[in-house]
């Protein structure tokens, strides 16, 4: 390896080092708090070296492995993504301490995934980083401890292995088509041989087929069954995890799975706007009736996925751009709904709306960050999540999918009145009984700070963060 | 001509109440926290007033324009400018803000801070989306009010806050759904977000149409008009005096003001198409809002319900589509901001000392409090449009830009100010000089000095605009002339060969 792709390897370097670390440490007695302080410090490395290289630019592995600006550009977003997930992961509650190692070992093996996950131009390897992302998180979910006989860790487990393998399986024959179709798992290649016969059948079928692994991620219906069981089995904190950098993942492999189709292919962009709308409708619907916090972020989730998909609707590289950055802004916002909810909920029990009655007199910055957060979903400005929906629609109305605009803005309708039944219970309402104030450590607190900082710099300043985006697009699968 | 103005006037307009909201952060105390808050927002409201003598009333071309690249990627800039009407609006905003910080001296005991806060990004703003030249930062500060006002209500309002609140954000905000998607639907045809862009475009009945049935859907909420007012009376009755106060005064404003700077000159086929059946709903509402104002016995209920029928004035005013009903609405709208706030404070000033805003347990205060039962029953003369006040001269315009338009239209309107005589004349007649003696009122004192100052600047109002109306007549008359010709403008050619 010469130095220049030394320097463009080193964000994968760092990190797997730190998982090497980390794997050390499961070796030995239940070391919780080193293993915590070595994932953080990894991920701190990480966030300095993916800075570091922003501007690499190298091809790996005989073609395989792609470091663009593209690439790079999530990479940072994923380690710092990384190092916000261990600010939140403070107290594990729901993990035994024997197994905290374990935990973290998992934690940054998953993320790791992703981050190769964004650089991969082959099939191949492309399956594999996204299967290095899930497998970790199989693990993860029913590492929850078990309470009062209840085993519901279990039962979201083997539902998000089943539904993941399923999905996995589907890509792969819908793969399996487009290399019949090309004779080759090389993205760049594979995206020349596929012009003339993109209009054909098995194209067609095979690209659609080629997506639902990543919708499965994205939690679009109908692959999202796993979401509000798994956010609801699931720690706290894995949750937060499964909600939030996973899906930044499956949009940026949609993004180059998408851009194989010519703009004005209309099969594709009716099933996805048919994707879109049947995500938004049944995530807010359903969205409505939940007492669950934890349950009713799943679906949200599931409509906010289907906002996600509206960027890909236009086939074109604003739409994408926009999806990216409509994500981002979502990890953002989701996070600051899971550091509340993992700070309430002191011994690691799910949260319910309920549950969050009177948060402003209990601790005022998590009532503000829960504020922020929650109103960032449901698109107000100055927020991120305005912002983001505004891109959105500028790029899918542009393409003149006027339709599916409507929905969009039909269902923020709908998704206010959840949302606003969030804010009443923390900020409206007195708390229930006794319930002590929440002591918050100072780094929940920086980290509520970073968290509602960014939420208002995205949707105030958005432009830095789109032009590097669409910039960074600008190259994307070119041939090298 | 736009006057050279080194200062960027309306952005520390806006930014100077957030950065007087990020120094209440650090205050310590409640005490520190109300004179701040007054200091600040009296120092803005100085501020601003240099904006009205520096104004060039002779040209209804923007001034004190500012502009600034904001997001490139969107064709959204960060365009600020004010003409004849949305200066009014904007004085009125900034003057407005300290006397509801003097309103709510004592009323707000809990959390002060968070309050004062609140109500300082809520100035921000709204002196925000009266000068954003641009669509989507005039967006942008139309929805950031929508949480403040929603926190006032909930978290500082009466019995049933929660309820109000609710109903006050999800309807407003369906009411932006379909306004941002008729942003973005205009900036798509004009290839940016400028506002100015978008006025005077050749675009096709059918696309006017509909951008125009989006816009009307999101004011109509927001002004409110009949049928879409029932937010209102909830939204007033829960809200703490300052909030009602800066509710009625200026957030029911942006509705007509929207109608003003967005339909009239963008979607002017529309508007002419559509101006008879809204000159319907405003006559419907005048007399609804009076009629149900006339059957209450809550003050602050009395007082929302007169809210509708004024605003049917000034929606009247604006779809007449006449130089004098234009002027007539925006003075109809300067003067419910004046008359009503002052309604507002009145009642908030009543409450505070018997903790009931019923009609009847509040009679006969008047031999209690007589400096209040003056200041009262000016304000209700006003409000009933008694001659020599303000809104005499406001509906007078109206009443008379309606008469050139429709004669029918204008007797079914007529009746609206006799109604609202009755109602008001019946509040005052009760509160100043009503019937029995009631033992509760016993250790009534009159209102001090804090109260006087926080009416006094709204009486000289009521008289200014009441018996010289001329300067603000003035800076407005060319903006509306412009107003008028550009929702005259002929569809172009080829789209009006169209069926």
């Amino acid at each position: 390896m010469t130095t220049s792709s030394f320097m463009a390897f080193l964000p994968e370097l760092v990190l797997l080092s730190g998982a090497l670390v980390l794997f050390v440490l499961t070796l030995g007695e239940s070391q919780g708090r080193q293993a915590r302080i070595a994932a953080l410090l990894t991920a701190l490395a990480t966030v300095a070296a993916a800075a570091l290289c922003l501007g690499q630019h190298a091809v790996l592995f005989s073609g395989a492995y792609r470091v663009d600006a593209f690439s790079q550009l999530l990479k940072l977003v994923f380690a710092s993504g990384l190092a916000f997930i261990l600010l939140l992961s403070g107290r594990l509650p729901d993990i035994r301490d024997q197994i905290k190692p374990e935990y973290f070992l998992f934690l940054t093996l998953s993320v790791s995934g992703l981050v190769m996950l964004v650089s991969c131009v082959d099939l191949i390897t492309l399956v594999i980083a996204l299967e290095l992302s899930s497998y970790p998180l199989y693990l993860m979910v029913p590492m929850r401890r078990e309470r009062e006989g209840q085993r519901s860790q279990m039962e979201s487990a083997i539902k998000y292995v089943m539904f993941g393998v399923a999905a996995t399986g589907i890509m792969l024959f819908g793969l399996s088509y487009l290399f019949g179709l090309t004779g080759t798992t090389s993205l760049p290649l594979l995206i020349v041989r596929l012009q003339p016969v993109i209009h054909s059948p098995p194209a067609v079928v095979g690209l659609a087929l080629a997506f639902c692994g990543l919708y499965y991620k994205l939690a679009v219906f109908p692959f999202h069954f796993w979401t509000p069981d798994v956010y609801q089995g699931a720690s706290n904190e894995t949750a937060g995890l499964i909600a939030s950098l996973p899906k930044i993942g499956a949009v940026a492999v949609l993004v180059r799975f998408v851009s194989l189709s010519p703009s004005d292919n209309q099969v594709i962009a009716l099933l996805l706007t048919g994707l879109a709308m049947a995500s938004m409708f049944y995530g807010n619907l359903i969205a409505l009736a939940q007492k669950d916090f934890k349950r009713l972020l799943g679906f949200s989730g599931i409509a906010h996925a289907g906002y996600a998909v509206v960027g890909f609707v236009s086939l074109s590289t604003a739409g994408y751009a926009a999806a990216l950055y409509y994500i981002v802004g979502y990890m953002l916002m989701i996070l600051a709904c899971f550091v509340v909810i993992c700070q309430v909920s002191r011994d690691g029990t799910n949260v319910a709306i309920a549950e969050l009655a009177g948060l402003h007199r209990r601790s005022p910055l998590l009532a503000l960050t829960l504020v922020v957060g929650v109103f960032g979903l449901a698109g107000i400005p100055p927020f991120v999540g305005f912002m983001g929906k505004l891109t959105l629609l500028t790029s899918a109305l542009a393409q003149g999918h006027l339709a599916l605009v409507i929905v969009a803005m039909i269902n923020a309708a709908i998704a206010i009145y959840y949302y606003l039944r969030v804010v009443r219970e923390a900020v409206f309402g007195d708390p229930a009984g006794n319930q002590p104030p929440i002591a918050l450590d100072w780094p929940t607190r920086m980290l509520c700070a970073l968290l509602i900082a960014a939420i208002v710099a995205f949707g105030v300043a958005p432009e830095p963060v789109i032009d590097a985006l669409a910039a960074s697009l600008g190259g994307l699968n070119l041939p090298l | 001509m736009t006057p050279t103005t080194s200062l960027p006037m309306l952005s520390l307009l806006i930014f100077g109440p957030l950065a007087a909201a990020a120094v209440a952060v650090l205050l310590p105390n409640d005490r520190l926290q109300r004179w701040w808050a007054l200091i600040s927002t009296s120092a803005i409201a100085a501020f601003s007033l240099p904006l009205f003598w520096r104004f060039n009333p002779d040209t209804a071309a923007f001034q004190f324009t500012e502009h600034a690249s904001w997001i490139p990627w969107l064709k959204a800039d960060y365009a600020l400018g004010i003409d004849g009407i949305s200066l009014l609006l904007v004085l009125l905003t900034t003057l407005i803000t300290p006397l509801c910080v003097l309103a709510s001296w004592r009323y707000i005991t809990t959390r002060v801070k968070e309050f004062m806060i609140c109500f300082l990004i809520m100035e921000a703003a709204m002196v925000g989306v009266f000068s954003a030249l641009d669509a989507i930062l005039f967006f942008v500060f139309w929805e950031s009010m929508l949480i403040p006002m929603t926190l006032l209500i909930g978290v500082w309002g009466g019995p049933r806050r929660i309820y109000a609140s609710i109903k006050f954000f999800i309807y407003t905000m369906s009411g932006s759904v379909f306004l941002i998607v008729a942003l973005i639907a205009l900036r798509i045809q004009t290839g940016s977000f400028s506002i100015p862009g978008m006025m005077g475009q050749p675009y096709t009945p059918d696309f006017q149409i509909w951008v125009f049935a989006a816009f009307f859907i999101s004011f109509a909420i927001k002004v409110p008009m009949f049928p879409f007012h029932t937010w209102l009376p909830a939204a007033h009755v829960e809200a703490p005096t300052a909030g009602s106060v800066i509710l009625a005064s200026v957030l029911l404003k942006m509705g007509t003001y929207g109608f003003l700077r967005f339909c009239l000159p963008i979607t002017p086929y529309a508007t002419r198409l559509f101006a008879p059946y809204i000159l319907g709903l405003s006559v419907i509402a005048i007399l609804y809002g009076g009629l149900t104002a006339l059957a209450q016995s809550d003050l602050k209920k009395l007082v929302a319900y007169s809210s509708v029928g004024h605003m049917g004035f000034a929606t009247l005013g604006i779809f007449v589509l006449n130089a004098h009903g234009i002027e007539g609405a925006t003075l109809v709208m300067i003067n419910h901001g004046v008359t009503t706030g002052a309604l507002f404070i009145c009642v908030g000033i009543i409450y505070e000392r018997l903790h009931t805003r019923d009609l009847s347990e509040a009679a006969g205060i008047g031999k209690y409090m007589p400096i209040f039962s003056g200041f009262l029953g000016v304000f209700c003369l006003s409000s009933l449009a008694f001659p020599g006040t303000n809104s005499f001269i406001g509906e007078f315009l109206v009443l008379a830009g309606s008469f050139g338009h429709s004669k029918v239209l204008t007797a079914c309107a007529v009746p609206g100010v006799v109604i609202a005589a009755a109602y008001m004349l019946r509040m005052l007649q009760k509160v100043a000089w009503g019937g029995t003696r009631n033992p509760d009122h016993a250790g009534l004192t009159d209102i001090d000095f804090r109260e006087i100052v926080t009416l006094t600047p709204l009486l000289v109002f009521v008289f200014w605009i009441g018996l010289h109306p001329q300067p603000f007549v003035r800076v407005m008359h060319p903006t509306v002339l412009h107003l008028i010709e550009q929702a005259g403008a002929a569809l172009p050619p080829a789209a009006a060969a169209l069926p």
